[in-house]
């Protein structure tokens, strides 16, 4: 595969220290001053899979690309010690940043794809604050390229990609043309440790800082967040002493 | 009443006696070995229906409950107690321990049971006290830190509380999913973060204790400052259950750190190490939570036996580093410089660097779940020294040329920040030669250094005769004074911590 740029997306995400999150007082979203950002994992996984692949020289190069404020060059810098070659950091921050969605860094990576020529898109399945697994396909349908999401296992093979997707029933085998867009799942492989050396080496790889409207693209939300609640609050369980006693409370809370 | 015994009725008792580590012709019994048993009363129907008045529902005599109370979380001792008591208030601890002492039963109180010297579970028939229902939390302080609770407490509930309010207990180990805050005071535990917060006796501000008579001792003060007369409460931290019950603990707490950091980093030579310790204080030295080692043996015992890969590539020595500070940036700062000078200077070959919670805790893991992972390699002979921080390893290359291949590994890890080294060595199975090949010598290396044969595991059964390596006779005779004075019948935590020649 004469791959020339293999882009990998890198997305900041809230990695929140147990054991509480806890929802802002008036409702319209969850507390994240102090909290510690940090690389989302499956797209810890992404990077490693784009790193390995560089180092089977299948492809040339990886760039690392993450939307957000300053903070997120840390994540890029991660991912650089990674083995990542370069990183673009698109700033998006404030109002905007709390409103970025899926569909909006679909549209900034479908252009920065076009820009760089890019041949692969390698992101984690799902962000794991938002949950939302739909950037990847997004990304895909904005460029009408084919995609393979819940990667558990990726091979080259000439200019078709080999892959093992994880769903419901099993796994599911399929083969699809480049350029293309793939997710990455848990099992696909164990992201290595950044060691010093290559820390210290990722200092001096370059972060390239662009905005959105440099890349022709609107961060306005077409969504409207109403209102954010904790979960019920769990309810004290009971013990009883006899499985009859057990059956008449059953039957008591009409659940029998 | 005699307990001395001539040679052959020893071998006799050597018969119906629970043997640790006897030789193979009975003659010669290792100084760990348990003693013969003492004349308290045995347990009958009156003393158990007198329980069953004060615990209804938490006495416990079925052999298959009682069981795992009577064996240690080594599997190394084993106790044949039959009855296994619950309380859940100080009141209960004081009518059973008056109880037990007026018929005199002895007593074993037993928190988490995750001692590593025998000292937790019952050597014959003592009444195992069980503090597991006594773990409620009293009261917390904002302002001041002051964490007030039960001795049954669980080191990581109380953690988890804690961290809810901006706050961390002061001490933390790798028992920490099931020892007790209890049986922590009553050890002196050490632990990884004593490097940053200091021991137990710093950190504890009160005791509520239960005396063998069955007298409620209340210490529980919260107070930081406090020198009217003696200080009780510390005669008590580190007894290990010889002195009194603990029932209560006031303990300060730190507050949780804003910004935690931790370094695996790898060195070729131990001088490399502590070289790298050195310029750590220095350029770290405010920030610095903990400083452990593990050597290329451990890392290979970790790797075959619990699969945990290494992050790093392949070294003589691994340090674990731990920063905790109250602003991420002045932090990474610290420890960039560090960490480019250690590279720099060659003192460091390779490592990686964790900021957050899921990395953090599987380098942690990597230190933290050695002990775990020699119980899968065989037999495990455990010491826990204290020595000169420069000739730690010295002990362990010593030991490894001594014993040639009589062991199956021989391993160093620990505190090195604390000059404690935990040195173990494995066999296939139980091996009297090897224990013989390895006792006394690496307590007479020990004193010959004027280190502690027992750096913070205590002296339970199992190292209880080897107290005067470390402490002056006097001294031990003066314990021995205290010890008559507090609990004349002796009913608490028999036949351990203090040596059997005292009884003479």
């Amino acid at each position: 595969l004469s791959c020339k740029v293999l882009s990998s997306v890198v997305t900041p995400c809230y990695c929140f220290v147990s054991p509480q999150i806890r929802v802002k007082p008036d409702n319209t979203g969850v507390v994240t001053d102090g909290v510690k950002h940090s690389m989302n994992p499956f797209c810890e996984i992404a990077v490693e899979e784009a790193v390995k692949l560089k180092e089977k020289k299948l492809i040339k190069e990886v760039v690392a690309v993450s939307c957000g404020p300053q903070q997120s060059q840390e994540t890029i810098r991660t991912a650089l010690a990674m083995g990542a070659d370069r990183g673009i950091h698109v700033d998006v921050s404030g109002k905007d940043y709390e409103n970025l969605g899926p569909l909006q860094v679909s549209k900034i990576l479908a252009a920065l794809a076009k820009q760089e020529d890019a041949q692969l898109i390698l992101l984690g399945k799902q962000a794991i604050d938002d949950d939302c697994n739909q950037t990847g396909q997004m990304t895909a349908a904005l460029l009408d390229w084919p995609q393979g999401t819940f990667a558990s296992e990726v091979s080259l093979e000439g200019d078709k990609i080999n892959l093992v997707r994880e769903i419901d029933g099993g796994l599911e085998h399929i083969k699809i043309n480049t350029p293309a867009v793939i997710t990455a799942d848990l099992r696909l492989n164990t992201p290595r440790y950044a060691t010093l050396p290559n820390i210290m080496k990722a200092k001096k790889k370059k972060i390239v800082t662009v905005k959105p409207a440099d890349l022709g693209v609107d961060v306005t939300s077409r969504l409207e967040v109403l209102k954010v609640e904790e979960p019920p609050q769990r309810q004290a369980g009971m013990k009883v002493e006899t499985v009859e006693d057990l059956v008449v409370k059953l039957k008591e809370a009409g659940r029998v | 009443i005699n307990y001395f015994l001539s040679k052959p009725r020893f071998t006799q008792v050597l018969a119906s006696t629970r043997k640790l580590h006897a030789g193979a012709d009975g003659s010669k019994v290792s100084p760990s070995a348990a003693p013969e048993r003492l004349p308290f009363c045995r347990v009958t129907e009156e003393d158990l229906a007198f329980f069953r008045k004060i615990l209804a529902g938490r006495t416990i005599v079925d052999p298959d409950l009682v069981e795992p109370s009577n064996v240690d979380w080594l599997k190394s001792v084993r106790g044949s107690s039959e009855v296994l008591l619950r309380p859940q208030t100080t009141e209960e601890v004081s009518q059973i321990l008056s109880y037990c002492n007026s018929r005199n039963l002895a007593v074993n109180p037993q928190g988490g049971n995750t001692g590593l010297v025998g000292g937790s579970v019952p050597v014959y028939d003592e009444i195992i006290l069980s503090t597991s229902l006594m773990n409620k939390i009293l009261n917390f302080d904002s302002i001041s830190g002051v964490l007030t609770c039960q001795a049954g407490c669980v080191l990581e509930n109380l953690s988890f509380y804690l961290e809810e309010r901006d706050y961390i207990m002061p001490l933390d180990l790798g028992a920490k999913g099931s020892c007790q805050i209890g049986g922590n005071v009553a050890t002196n535990a050490g632990g990884l973060r004593l490097l940053r917060y200091g021991s137990l006796h710093g950190t504890v501000l009160g005791l509520e204790l239960v005396l063998a008579d069955g007298q409620v001792l209340d210490c529980l003060s919260t107070l930081r400052k406090d020198n009217t007369g003696y200080d009780l409460k510390q005669l008590f931290i580190g007894s290990e259950g010889t002195l009194g019950v603990i029932t209560a603990v006031s303990i300060l707490c730190p507050r949780k750190p804003k910004s935690v950091n931790v370094v695996f980093l790898g060195c070729e030579t131990f001088e490399q190490l502590l070289k790298t310790f050195q310029l750590c204080k220095s350029m770290l030295g405010e920030i610095l939570s903990a400083f452990e080692f593990l050597d290329s043996e451990c890392m290979r015992l970790l790797n075959t036996h619990l699969k945990l890969p290494n992050p790093i590539s392949d070294c003589p020595f691994y340090i674990v580093i731990e920063t905790s500070g109250s602003d991420p940036t002045h932090d990474a700062q610290k420890l960039h410089n560090f960490l480019e000078e250690a590279m720099t200077s060659s003192l460091v070959s390779d490592g990686t660097v964790a900021t957050e919670e899921a990395k953090i805790k599987a380098l942690w893991s990597l230190r933290e779940r050695v002990t775990e992972a020699l119980t899968h390699d065989g037999f495990t002979y455990k010491y826990d020294i204290s020595l000169p921080v420069e000739r730690i390893y010295q002990l362990v290359t010593d030991m490894r040329k001594h014993l040639g291949n009589r062991a199956k590994s021989v391993v160093g890890y620990g505190h090195v920040g604390d000059g404690n080294l935990h040195l173990n060595v494995t066999s296939p199975s139980k091996d009297p030669a090897l224990l013989a090949a390895i006792e006394p010598f690496v307590y007479e290396w020990t004193a010959s250094c004027r280190g502690s044969i027992s750096a913070e595991h205590g002296l339970g059964l199992k190292k209880r005769n080897y107290i005067y390596y470390s402490k002056q006779s006097q001294a031990v005779a003066l314990m021995g004074n205290i010890k008559a004075m507090l609990d004349p019948k002796g009913i608490l935590n028999p036949y351990k911590t203090l040596p059997d020649n005292l009884k003479q």
